[in-house]
């Protein structure tokens, strides 16, 4: 028996703004969360996805804006009246409680009876795998399980919202790598509307519905994983999700030029007079028997080849000028003929995988 | 292959060891030798001396007399009842006081802190006295209230309990305030979080989360109080006027009135075994060592 689905609430941010002396933490922010939906934060050390959470739990009060639960407006409501659940980044488990202690406090305060807690609470615990835990002290638990019994804790009164700031951030990356994964099965049993922030872009990618790209205090894009890796707004989202290469390209109508060489491409193009080229390292490809007819080429000479087991990284310099990555699978063919130092080589980008963006990093 | 060469190079390895912890043993030697000289030796003479009696000889005629006389009982009974007050009202003053202080910005606290520290450091015997001129019959705490009309004759809040209670308090209040303060800085802040965001009002959070936590610090620091204030000589003798007798005021008056070493000694002796078994009884309860910042 585990803890059964609750009925999940969308959440509604319309124009909050948040301001610390004359630092927009918040710049006029709004977005929708779908009901159920698993939505990510995503952006640097002082983005503002934090700050934003803090004001769907209620910690940080806003200057000014809306914010609704379904059709709750919880603005001024203080945290303890939300009936929202979270967890922190250092998981904040009371030390001078037992891991059941920790899990039935919400349930204490509640009011409710003791039989009731112990079953809520040991049905809680098996949701995370930590059935048998409850007389634990929290002391005594490594962080993968102080992790899980956060999370039991957050979702034990079954609220409709879960807030998750940073959750996975202080374990090694094989743990994180296993919790993004359950995680991801907890939200698809439970079906909470979950918002989750952090600063690794893989773990957004991995684990959301949607991701709010956030930077300066504004949501810079808001999107799927796929459409924010193939069709970036900006420079800035380019170079967060990620690692590309940029080049800056002119432009005449719709025909876009490289180097005075015509680019061929087949995605939308920004009207921006910042227009760049996104070389994505795993899209580009060593093209061995010279340039490829309707496709993209790049004439270059290998400066680095980096040999990583599962995939290799070669930079190349463009007889432009600019530097270029291309990462290539490692296979038993190629393992020993990859180019070497000072090598001639011809890069290729497909019409498809030529995308042009807004170079502005705002 | 690894047998033959192990012997000889196991008993150099055993060898480094016993050099080391006899360098270990050598380098501890003169804080040994300090606390043979300082502590255990004028602790050992108190015990032997206060079991020779009047004539020189071997007798337990010292703690006799303070089983018989009802003058030793009241003046146990008075040592523990300013030691409890005076505990008590630091913890009344001083937990909402270090709890405001933890709440205030880095810069206001820091000197909130001066104040708690400066008469810490300011000679016991100036502030004794202090208070003796701000609370006798003339004094300006008696002077202002009757010229501001508050009442009419002087109070007597000084040469009695009160006035030793009032300067007992004073001078322990850092004892206390110290490790509260402490242990409510080093509660992380998301604990009050993740209590209000399960749905705890400010009040429920501090009595389940924050009070709990700052327990240790406040038991360190009261059980601090209470025993300093058992040995207390000062602040009682001058600011209890004759009326407030606490042990170490009845050793004194033992040697420089009676010339009894002997009954110093055994009071002595008795005060020293209240404390070392109240600080056993509060080890059992609590990690004293975390309680000093011994460990962790």
């Amino acid at each position: 028996m585990t803890i059964k689905a609750a009925e999940a609430l969308p959440i509604s941010v319309r124009n909050v703004t948040k301001t610390y002396g004359a630092v927009h933490a918040l710049d006029d922010v709004s977005l929708e969360v779908k009901s159920g939906e698993f939505l990510t934060l995503l952006g640097p050390s002082g983005s503002g996805k934090t700050t934003l959470l803090m004001v769907l739990a209620g910690f940080t009060r806003p200057d000014c804006g809306s914010l609704t639960f379904g059709d709750r407006e919880v603005i001024r409501t203080p945290p303890h009246l939300r009936e929202v659940g979270m967890t922190f980044q250092s998981y904040a488990l009371f030390p001078h409680m037992t891991v059941a202690g920790n899990v039935g406090y919400p349930l204490r305060l509640r009011k409710r009876p003791k039989a009731e807690i112990a079953e809520r609470v040991e049905r809680a615990l098996e949701t995370v795998q930590l059935g048998g835990y409850g007389d634990r002290r929290v002391d005594q638990l490594s962080g993968g399980q102080k992790q899980r019994v956060a999370v039991a804790r957050a979702i034990v009164f079954e609220p409709r919202i879960l807030l998750m700031d940073e959750p996975l951030s202080a374990l090694d990356k094989k743990l994180r790598d296993q919790m993004q994964i359950e995680l991801r099965h907890l939200h698809e049993q439970l079906g909470m509307t979950t918002v989750y922030v952090t600063h690794d872009q893989r773990e957004a990618l991995t684990m959301s519905d949607r991701i709010a790209v956030v930077n300066h205090g504004r949501i810079m894009q808001l999107s799927t994983p796929r459409d924010l890796y193939e069709h970036p707004a900006n420079r800035f989202v380019a170079d967060f999700i990620g690692d590309s290469t940029f080049l800056t390209v002119s432009r005449v109508g719709r025909d876009v030029t490289f180097g005075g060489v015509p680019l061929i491409h087949a995605g939308p193009l920004p009207d921006t007079p910042d227009l760049q080229l996104m070389i994505r390292p795993e899209r580009i490809v060593l093209s061995p028997d010279g340039p490829r007819d309707g496709a993209n080429n790049f004439a270059a000479t290998a400066t680095d080849v980096v040999y990583q087991g599962d995939s290799y990284l070669l930079h190349a310099r463009l007889d432009t000028g600019e530097m270029v990555a291309l990462r290539g699978a490692v296979r038993g063919s190629n393992a020993t003929s990859l180019p070497r130092l000072g090598d001639r080589v011809t890069l290729t980008l497909a019409p498809e995988d030529t995308v042009l963006i807004d170079g502005s990093q705002t | 292959m690894s047998m033959q060469t192990a012997p000889s190079n196991a008993a150099g390895l055993r060898r480094d060891e016993r050099l080391e912890r006899l360098t270990l043993f050598g380098l501890s030697s003169p804080a040994i030798l300090l606390i043979l000289v300082v502590l255990v030796i004028p602790v050992g003479w108190l015990f032997y001396v206060s079991f020779i009696g009047a004539n020189g000889q071997f007798s337990l005629e010292n703690y006799e007399r303070m089983i018989s006389r009802r003058s030793y009982l009241r003046i146990f009974v008075t040592t523990f009842q300013v030691s409890l007050l005076t505990t008590g009202l630091c913890i009344l003053i001083g937990y909402p006081f270090a709890y405001f202080m933890s709440q205030l910005p880095s810069r206001l606290a820091n000197l909130c802190l001066i104040t708690v520290l400066l008469p810490f450091w300011t000679s016991l015997l100036v502030r004794t006295y202090a208070w003796l001129v701000l609370l006798q019959k003339q004094g300006l705490i008696n002077n202002w209230a009757i010229s501001l009309g508050l009442w009419d004759e002087p109070l007597k809040i000084v040469h009695n309990m009160t006035g030793t209670l009032i300067g007992m308090v004073h001078i322990m209040l850092p004892f206390l305030i110290l490790p509260v303060y402490g242990a409510m800085k080093a509660i992380d802040r998301d604990y009050l979080k993740a209590a209000a965001n399960l749905g705890a009002s400010p009040r429920v959070a501090f009595w389940t989360v924050f009070f709990p936590l700052t327990a240790p610090g406040l038991f360190a620091g009261a059980l601090m109080v209470f025993i300093l204030c058992l040995g207390f000589f000062v602040t009682p003798a001058v600011l209890g006027g004759g009326k407030v007798i606490m042990v170490s005021m009845q050793i004194v008056s033992n040697i420089e009135l009676f010339v009894n070493w002997g009954a110093a000694s055994a009071l002595g002796v008795v005060l020293l075994v209240l404390t070392v078994a109240i600080l056993w009884v509060a080890s059992r309860f609590l990690n004293l060592d975390r309680m000093t910042g011994g460990g962790h």
